[in-house]
């Protein structure tokens, strides 16, 4: 299982953390900080694993972005560099060619896609399309309560 | 005037009145990014804070998912947000979809299952789940999923199980994960989703399917019984395994090629849990395993996790031989990979295999060998433990041959993993004792400073051991050190030792200067006789008295020289005033100006050696009179087996402290035994009185000295008695290093506390002697116990008392039978994922009704493979029920780790 995701900048700043397992603030904190500093400080030419407390931790770096997840010893780290992946590909199909002012303007749908691909730590969804085509249904009911409300505001409902 | 004041009341007015509308999250975004400097950024933040704070006390609703988002934003830059908490259950108690998705947005990020306003949110959840609108369900699930608690589990399991059958799968996966999460919190609610959870496995749909597999796969984990009744669904996951890797191009799953990789990964770890020491299970999946293994195409990442899923399966099942061959050639073929991430992992699956297929790895050892080359450190390290693990008789020499050259290569922080490592193989599997003092002497030349404690102390009991070769490593270390050091040029031609690379000067070779000087001063008379070669053919080193002194009063005068390599020194100089003949006036000059040195420790050795040259001449020949050969071996076979590491942790231990708390007990001890005619006895009794105290001391500070406080007697008597029984039983071979020099005193000399002292001090200072005299004592205290229990009381189950952050820790038990009170526990720690741990360090504490009595361990470092053994002696007069706290801390890849725990499941029987 999954224990957390984090999406940081080349200069250290946090874009988005999720946790699946409970911890205090000041532990996160802390864990986000020893991360971001350690791998920060890996050469490009290093592997994408590391060991950390009973955790291996996987992270990729696409652009400005670095996605590091923390999984468990019975986890399978090839396949994590896939999720994570997919997640890129999933904010990239949305987003249309994603950066990561995207990401830091629309951190909440972000999120968004992330709840649609896993849920608890563990994959949901396989299927791209599947993740993509519920995401746009909230969306549509979003703009559908926006347009009602606009028309509710000038008196038309 | 009046005007102006009119004016700015009324728009303070309407400032009241008409709050404007709140900054937009994207504008507040860029201010923040604006922000130029750290201050800048708090204050916008701040009052951002501020103005949010007071429309949610305005319970302002139009506005409060706005400013949830932003605070969610500020949130994440690490500013504290915890008062938004209620907002966001407000915004989920709201009917719009909006207001609920960035409020569940907000209760996953800002509450977790610690909190404790969960019964407000359990209550929105549960309506939540029963809405009609299938995205609303879907946040709540996921919210669920997220934050569940024990209490929320149990409130709202049986509506989690009611959509594990509801006809959405949209719906079925998320609460198959929802299950997964509350079987995780509360174990005992499996049972209600048993029944739901079979059908997942039929279904069509990926999604439901890859989350049913997630949920068995717990399920499994949690519960012996469970397991056994997903046995039957093995036939369907080969199917679905089959289907996936046979079926044509599916564009919906497919990842460059493959066929949902997701799927077919958590369906072969569900198959390995399955398969697991279930013969009948495995061979039912031998096929798919297979087929899986061959027809996965390899050239992209995604292909290879598929692989290295499988190999892992393969490894874990009861499969068939040519399987598990072609698993490890898989991994063989990883590490010629181009990709690092590939061959990192493949180290890392050989690492967990090695011992259980040793053959079929060794296959791949060039390869592996290959990788300690590689750029990153992670593979290199890898490399070098799987290397390690790799070394048996056959092929110890080639392969020293390529460690040595990593060691030489490698950066400070291989070095000392290394050469340990190269220590402890060595002591294994040397071909012979010749090759054995040259690896070890290659090993201080190319690590340097870098090495840990226990190799010093291991080359001393090497050389000590093997007296026809004792010569001949004078010889050699006298080659490396006077090429080091630069003061001399070795003539002759160059003998086995490669000595290339050994330009360092020999400050940064402490540990090298440490063994050399050791060894001159019991062996230096060779040196100047020329007995240093090891066979007739070849030309020995030989070396002058002058040259000799120079050298070691080099290291003396330095600067750089560390006090215990001075202590070292100034022993072994001392040794030599009885070897050499031209020199003494020399060396007692060079002695005597220590009585003013600075460090305490070599103060008083320096005043006291002088005294050897002054009031008691007579009695140097005999005090500085040659160790006689270590046991090493032999005393540890009754204590571990002979496994590695020895006596010499010790060492690493105490440093100077515990030498001077010896030394102090040792003279108020002899001191209060002042009978001339018992003179030698005790004074052998009070040496091991001292180690006794210090034995304890220093490997187990929190014990007391559970023999003195049971009995009447001292600790003192107690050894006395034990000493008793070990001339009875005979061993008067391992106790010579103690009872060699002590008895060759003269016994008509003085009883004044000054002997006694310099024979402490003679004992102690080079602390290789001091750490085998404590490993001998040590077992001796423990072959007496065994030497007492004729017949162990029947066999005790042995307990896994630790297993966590890569540390095993296994309890074997023994109660002798004629001392029903005593309990002898031998732990073992080992190492679980093939890590080497360093600075292991046990400690337990037992009720006050017990006395627990600690044995030092046999190593602090522990490797890969080669498990560290310590024996507690827990005496129980009471017979209560035992129970144990434990405290470990140990370092793995350079991070400290420190542990405490209770062992729960020690067995009855050893109280009964």
């Amino acid at each position: 299982m999954m224990q957390f995701m984090l999406l940081f900048s080349r200069q250290g700043k946090l874009r988005l953390q999720k946790w699946y397992s409970a911890q205090p603030d000041k532990a996160k904190k802390k864990i986000t900080r020893d991360l971001v500093a350690t791998i920060l400080t890996r050469k490009p030419k290093m592997c994408s694993f590391l060991e950390w407390r009973e955790l291996k931790i996987v992270y990729k770096r696409y652009a400005s972005l670095y996605f590091c997840c923390a999984i468990e010893q019975s986890d399978n780290e090839l396949l994590t560099l896939e999720i994570i992946h997919r997640y890129v590909e999933l904010l990239d199909k949305y987003f249309g060619s994603v950066c990561e002012l995207d990401i830091i303007f629309n951190f909440e749908k972000a999120y968004f896609m992330l709840d649609e691909l896993m849920l608890g730590g563990e994959v949901q969804e396989t299927s791209k399309k599947n993740v993509l085509k519920a995401i746009a249904a909230q969306d549509l009911l979003q703009e559908d309560e926006a347009v009602e409300g606009a028309l509710r505001e000038i008196g038309l409902i | 005037m009046a005007n102006a004041i009119k004016q700015v009341i009324n728009e303070v007015a309407e400032k009241v009145k008409m709050p404007s509308t709140p900054t937009r999250l994207r504008d507040l975004i860029r201010q923040i990014r604006a922000a130029r400097t750290a201050a800048e950024e708090r204050a916008v933040v701040n009052k951002e804070c501020a103005y949010i704070r007071a429309s949610f006390r305005e319970e302002d609703s139009q506005w409060r998912c706005r400013n949830v988002a932003k605070l969610l934003y500020i949130h994440m830059l690490g500013y504290p947000a915890h008062f938004g908490q209620l907002e966001c259950l407000n915004l989920i108690a709201s009917p719009r979809f909006t207001d609920k998705r960035i409020g569940y947005l907000g209760a996953m990020l800002l509450l977790d299952e610690r909190q404790d306003i969960h019964v407000l949110i359990t209550n929105s959840l549960k309506n939540d789940l029963n809405n009609p609108v299938q995205f609303i369900v879907g946040l709540a699930l996921c919210t669920l999923g997220a934050i569940a608690s024990p209490e929320m589990s149990r409130d709202l399991a049986s509506e989690v199980e009611r959509l594990l059958k509801s006809t959405n799968a949209y719906l079925r996966k998320k609460a198959a994960l929802c299950a997964f999460r509350i079987i995780g919190k509360v174990p005992e609610l499996m049972e209600m989703f048993l029944p739901a959870t079979r059908s997942l496995i039929s279904d069509k749909n990926h999604g439901v399917l890859i989350t049913g597999v997630t949920l068995i796969i717990e399920m499994c984990e949690r519960s012996p019984d469970t397991l056994i009744h997903f046995k039957k669904v093995v036939p369907s996951l080969v199917r679905i395994l089959k289907n996936l890797i046979m079926a044509g191009y599916s564009p919906e799953h497919d990842v460059s090629g493959v066929s949902d990789p997701f799927l077919q990964v958590k369906i072969l770890r569900l198959l390995r849990v399955l398969g697991h020491n279930d013969a009948e299970a495995s061979e039912a999946m031998n096929d798919i395993l297979a087929q899986v293994a061959t027809n996965t195409e390899t050239s992209k990442n995604v292909g290879n996790a598929i692989l290295y899923e499988t190999v892992l399966s393969i490894m874990h099942i009861k499969s068939e031989s040519g399987l598990r061959v072609l698993a490890i050639n898989i991994l063989g073929r990883f590490l010629l990979n181009s990709d690092k991430n590939i061959r990192y992992v493949a180290l890392n699956t050989l690492l967990r295999t090695v011992h259980a297929d040793n053959s079929a790895v060794q296959r791949h050892r060039a390869t592996i060998l290959e990788c300690l080359k590689d750029p990153d450190v992670s593979i290199k390290r890898r490399a070098l433990e799987l290397s390690f693990a790799l070394i048996n008789g056959s092929n110890i020499r080639a392969m020293m041959k390529e460690l040595l050259a990593f060691l030489e290569k490698s950066d400070a922080e291989f070095k000392a993993q290394c050469s340990s490592g190269i220590v402890s193989a060595t002591e294994r599997f040397s071909p012979n004792r010749r090759w054995h003092i040259d690896t070890l002497l290659r090993v201080l030349i190319a690590a340097g400073n870098f090495l840990r404690d226990d190799v010093v102390s291991n080359t001393i009991q090497i050389i000590s051991e093997s007296t026809s070769l004792q010569g001949y490593a004078v010889g050699q270390l006298w080659r490396a050190v006077s090429c080091s050091s630069g003061s001399l040029q070795h003539d002759g031609q160059p003998g086995d030792l490669d000595l290339q690379g050994a330009t360092l000067p020999i400050s940064e070779r402490q540990p090298l200067a440490q063994v050399a000087s050791w060894c001159l001063g019991e062996y230096g008379d060779s040196l100047i006789n020329g007995h240093t070669n090891a066979n007739e053919q070849e030309e020995p080193v030989v070396a002058g008295e002058d040259e000799v002194v120079d050298f070691i009063q080099g290291i003396l005068s330095s600067s750089q020289s560390t006090i215990i390599t001075k202590q070292y020194a100034l022993t072994a100089l001392t040794k030599l005033s009885t070897r050499f003949s031209v020199t003494v006036g020399r060396i007692e000059d060079i002695v005597t100006r220590f009585g003013t040195h600075l460090n305490v420790e070599l103060q008083q050795r320096g005043i006291e050696y002088a005294q050897l040259f002054t009031k008691h001449v007579a009695l140097r020949p005999a005090i500085m009179e040659r160790i006689p050969p270590m046991e090493h071996k032999s005393s540890q076979q009754g204590l571990t087996n002979g496994s590695s590491g020895g006596g010499g942790t010790l060492v690493s231990n105490g440093d100077d402290n515990m030498l001077m708390d010896d030394l102090s007990s040792f003279t108020t001890t002899s001191t209060s035994h002042s009978a001339p005619a018992t003179k030698d006895s005790n004074s052998l009794l009070n040496l091991l009185g001292g180690l006794d105290n210090f034995d304890n001391g220093p490997s187990a500070p929190v014990f007391t000295n559970s023999k003195a406080s049971t009995a009447p007697s001292t600790s003192n008597l107690d050894l006395l008695d034990l000493l008793g029984g070990l001339d009875l039983s005979g061993s008067t071979l391992s106790s010579a290093p103690i009872s060699g020099p002590l008895m060759t005193t003269p016994t008509g000399s003085s009883t004044s506390s000054l002997v006694n002292n310099n024979l402490a001090n003679l004992l102690s200072s080079p602390t290789t002697q001091m750490s085998a005299a404590v490993s001998n004592s040590s077992s001796f205290l423990i072959d007496g116990f065994l030497g007492t229990a004729p017949t162990p009381s029947p066999k005790l189950q042995n307990v896994t008392a630790y297993d966590k952050n890569g540390l095993k820790v296994d309890f074997s038990f023994d109660r002798p039978v004629d001392n029903p009170n005593l309990v002898i526990v031998t732990l073992t720690a080992s190492s679980s994922y093939g890590s080497t741990l360093c600075d292991f360090l046990f400690q337990a504490a037992v009720p006050k009704t017990f006395q627990l009595q600690m044995m030092p361990a046999s190593s602090t470092v522990i490797n890969s493979g080669i498990p560290v053994t310590q024996v507690m002696r827990i005496l129980n007069p009471t017979r209560a029920v035992l129970k144990m706290r434990i405290k470990l801390s140990f370092s793995r890849d350079g991070m400290t780790i420190q542990d405490q725990d209770e062992v729960k499941n020690l067995p009855s029987a050893l109280w009964q």
